[in-house]
């Protein structure tokens, strides 16, 4: 009988290091995303669409191994998803950050 | 060996995510968050690609293309469609989650059913559940901005609403329940499907009472859900970069859902089920209101006479694209130094910072750029306040007025400033079609007509006029 409750354990632990990750990383989210400047709201949502687009890492394991076609298919139209979400959201984030500026420093006289 | 250097890669991106959330605090740090991100991304990817057990590169090679040839397309939309496009990615991102869970649960049903665990199960109904509500939720948001014309703009409401919508969420935990209790059953499969269904179903339930004042805080909700849908995949393949990123987004929707909220004065719930913006119950009784209009030459004197003008931005200046107008207005009172600032308001617009990002695009320095909390002190000594397409965010029936469905939100207040001129293209009720008290009080002087074609007769009477003063 010892196998099999080992067999039962390793799954256990790993689910509660899966927990404690989720929360510290919610923590460490909470935390960082309080500091960012209002001025940034809308960059800040298609960085963070951007970087949860990180599914394309779940995407590529089902659409890459040798898995039945049908498994394949979900995978890559979720790495097609994914892609572009990667895609336009990092671009779009640097597109509108480029366009924040400061006023010109005196001195510097009128912007033309 | 792979393994332990793809768990390495992956913890470098969880590092450089972190990192790029950190420099956004500020604009002068923010590019590098992009390029930190990206790294982050490519990093992943590439050391996911490389694992032994990825063999058939063609199906990630061609999805990839083509989520290049759409995601260029969608990065270059005009700024004023940035709140659907925003909607779209949530949609897609919901979309992924969905369909990586629907794959892995019927490949481990036919293949391995040992693989599905009580806590895996869980994780992949939350999974698909929240995917798919995400995905049709927010295709409904993005269709609304869009103003698509088979989705109807205003709320729409029917008798049992929040029943049927709760109903139909407790059918799909319910079926959930019993997947997870047996999900090798030979019912399991069957289930799982309807529990597609049902979440695609509340998906659009959920978004058709909602309103377009409303959709900076359903965008951010839709954040957060599209986040925790990443969460849940990354329980189901055992991946902690997946759960931390997602944790990030997660995190992220959910704090700007709760400022959007505060500065509504609203909660959660009362957005999603409350169904805001019906046209409020016509107030009869009072006396006849009446606006004060004014002239295009009468408001440029006044403007060019002020020392402190502080202009209102809504959603009205984005529909009229006037910005660019905004910014020549502006050039032209700063040469003769009057000082202007903009009042920004956290939910004017369509979504969270959407004025902002309009204002920075018309090449308005940030630093002009004030929140409704800094400048509200110093209202009573400006001169002009100039609002454009503002309307229920600078209604003061927010604060005296206890029967006003916005009662208790907290405004810009304009009305404070000495002289008032608001630019409306009619005479209707705004967004939330409640009246605004603004426009009928004393101090307030009204300019008619299409906000970009008013801002372009003041900026020619200034620079027509005495130049050289």
């Amino acid at each position: 009988m010892t196998p099999i409750v080992l067999a039962e354990a390793a799954p256990q632990a790993d689910l509660w290091s899966q927990i404690f990750v989720f929360m510290l990383a919610s923590f460490i989210g909470l935390g960082v995303i309080r500091r960012v400047s209002r001025l940034l709201h809308t960059p800040l949502m298609s960085l963070t669409n951007a970087i949860s687009a990180i599914a394309v890492v779940g995407a590529i394991l089902v659409a890459g191994p040798d898995y039945p076609i049908g498994t394949r298919v979900l995978g890559a139209i979720a790495v097609f998803a994914s892609v572009t979400n990667i895609v336009s959201g990092f671009l779009i984030t640097e597109r509108m950050l480029k366009m924040f500026k400061t006023a010109p420093r005196p001195g510097e006289g009128p912007r033309p | 060996m792979i393994g332990g250097l793809v768990q390495f890669a992956y913890l470098i991106a969880t590092a450089l995510f972190v990192f790029a959330l950190h420099w956004m605090n500020a604009p002068a740090t923010a590019r590098r968050a992009v390029y930190a991100g990206v790294a982050g991304m490519v990093l992943a990817i590439v050391a996911t690609w490389a694992q032994p057990e990825v063999v058939h590169h063609l199906w990630i090679v061609v999805p990839l293309l083509a989520g290049f040839a759409v995601g260029v397309p969608l990065s270059r939309v005009p700024l004023t469609a940035v709140p659907q496009r925003t909607a779209l990615s949530h949609a897609f991102g919901g979309l992924a989650a969905g369909l990586v869970g629907t794959a892995k649960y019927y490949l481990w049903f036919g293949e391995e059913a040992a693989q599905l665990t009580e806590f895996r199960t869980v994780a992949i109904i939350a999974e698909v559940l929240l995917g798919f509500l995400t995905f049709t939720g927010s295709l409904m948001a993005a269709g609304k901005l869009q103003e698509v014309k088979w989705i109807p703009q205003r709320p729409v409401t029917y008798p049992l609403q929040n029943v049927t919508n709760i109903a139909l969420l407790l059918l799909a935990l319910g079926l959930g329940t019993a997947v997870v209790l047996d999900p090798t059953a030979p019912w399991a499969p069957v289930a799982f499907a309807l529990i597609i269904v049902l979440a695609l179903t509340f998906g659009v339930l959920l978004i058709i009472p909602i309103g377009g004042a409303d959709m900076p805080t359903v965008i951010a909700i839709l954040n957060s859900y599209a986040g925790l849908a990443a969460v849940a995949m990354g329980f189901v393949l055992d991946n902690k970069l997946l759960i931390t990123a997602g944790a990030l987004d997660g995190s992220s929707g959910l704090i700007l859902a709760v400022i959007m909220c505060r500065a509504m004065n609203r909660s959660f719930t009362n957005v999603l089920f409350g169904a805001f913006g019906q046209v409020q119950q016509a107030k009869m009784g009072g006396e006849d209101k009446v606006y004060k209009p004014e002239t295009i030459e009468g408001g440029a004197q006044v403007l060019e006479q002020a020392s402190l003008v502080v202009i209102v931005p809504g959603y009205g200046m984005a529909v009229a694209q006037a910005q660019h107008k905004v910014r020549e207005l502006y050039d032209q009172l700063k040469k003769r130094g009057v000082t202007v600032k903009f009042a920004i308001h956290p939910v004017a617009g369509r979504m969270p910072g959407h004025m902002n990002v309009l204002l920075a695009e018309a090449d308005i320095p940030y630093t002009d750029l004030v929140e409704m909390d800094e400048i509200n002190p110093d209202m009573p000594q400006v001169d002009v306040a100039l609002v454009v397409g503002a309307n229920d965010v600078v209604n003061p029936a927010a604060r005296t007025d206890k029967s006003s469905p916005i009662f208790g939100m907290p405004i810009i207040e304009a009305d404070r400033a000495r002289t008032v001129f608001a630019i409306k293209r009619s005479k209707n009720p705004g967004f939330a079609g409640i009246d605004n008290e603004l426009y009928f009080s004393d101090r307030t002087w009204m300019l008619f007509g299409d906000a970009k074609h008013v801002i372009g007769e003041l900026v020619k009477q200034l620079s027509g006029g005495s130049g050289t003063h």
